[in-house]
């Protein structure tokens, strides 16, 4: 029991690795970074929930592989991504580009937020406008006189 | 029209039901190929081991072909190879190989030569440079390539009997008609 607090401290202090190979690693640090911040971007077309970053899959780290190469040979982090799209299409983006088919995707959930709010602010207003409207007097017909009339008297004798 | 309006919810859930039943029904495997209608990817491959011929992007001009991934590791592939043999056999159309990820480089060429080969060209492809230029996803998978050199089909899983009689053979007919 008196193990578990340093044991938790010392896993926090791990380092998410992915699933990278210590082999894959480049020896230039700043490249190596840019490899590691585009692969989290991509999707694992094998496991597909799964950046190739984490990625078991051979495919994954093949395309890992081609990242890095390609990096090396002087590509930019756009020129990397570019060329995988190109091959593999938007899918391979965990994160999809704004564009005519995902607006519906990017948007949607603010608009209907947003209809929402609209419909709440009415909604609001005239409970409000209910409370504020002042209460109608309609007066008593010559029938319902009489009645409250007779009632009244039926009180006051006893 | 106040208590129409009580039934707007359920109706948006009942578009949305519809949506998600269509979706659940798809596989989710089936990426759509960004390929398709455009030119063969620029690539080539080295020969496999006892061959002196590799495969390239050069050798798909002129004439409509299958480009085939396949790999000796691959159950399906293994599945579909006698009816590539047919096809060969036949003369139907030149097939031709990506031979993706052996393990070392005598698998493929074994396995060929156990199971028999299908291919005009084969490709040797250990670092899936060819299969990621082709975008596959896995094996086998199979490109319908035009005389001009465009990519016009892919068919993912193996070819069989039916599925090339019903879908895959119409398509080569029709590509070789243009």
């Amino acid at each position: 029991m008196r193990l578990i607090l340093p044991l938790l401290a010392v896993l926090m202090l791990a380092a998410p690795v992915g699933a990278v190979d210590p082999q894959e690693v480049l020896t230039d640090p700043l490249l190596e970074k840019r490899a590691r911040s585009i692969s989290l971007g991509l999707r694992c077309v094998v496991c597909q929930n799964q950046s190739i970053d984490d990625s078991d899959a051979q495919l994954a780290r093949d395309l890992r592989l081609l990242v890095r190469d390609r990096l090396t040979e002087g590509d930019s982090d756009q020129e990397v991504v570019d060329y995988i799209v190109s091959r593999y299409g938007d899918f391979v983006l965990l994160r999809p580009p704004v564009k005519g088919v995902t607006y519906a995707l990017w948007f949607g959930p603010i608009l209907i937020a947003l209809l929402g709010l609209l419909g709440l602010i009415l909604y609001f207003r005239r409970q409000k406008a209910a409370i504020a409207a002042p209460i109608q007097e309609s007066p008593l017909s010559d029938d319902e006189r009489q009645r409250l009339d007779s009632y009244l008297e039926k009180d006051a004798d006893q | 029209m106040r208590r129409l309006s009580y039934f707007i919810p359920l109706a948006v859930l009942a578009v949305l039901a519809v949506y998600f039943s269509l979706g659940l029904g798809r596989n989710p495997n089936t990426l759509p190929s960004v390929l398709i209608n455009q030119q063969v990817p620029d690539f080539d491959l080295k020969p496999i081991k006892g061959s002196d011929r590799g495969f390239s992007s050069a050798d798909l001009k002129g004439k409509v072909s299958l480009v085939n991934i396949f790999g000796s590791w691959c159950v399906s592939c293994r599945i579909e190879h006698p009816f590539l043999m047919d096809l060969k056999e036949k003369g139907v159309i030149p097939i031709y190989g990506i031979d993706w990820r052996e393990v070392d480089d005598d698998a493929g060429p074994n396995w060929l030569r156990k199971y028999g080969d299908p291919y005009t060209l084969i490709g040797n492809d250990p670092k899936s440079k060819g299969a990621i230029a082709f975008g596959v996803t896995g094996a086998p998978e199979t490109f319908f390539v035009d005389k001009q050199g465009f990519i016009r089909y892919k068919h993912m899983g193996p070819i069989t009997e039916q599925n090339w009689r019903d879908t895959l053979f119409p398509i080569v007919e029709e590509l070789r008609r243009q």
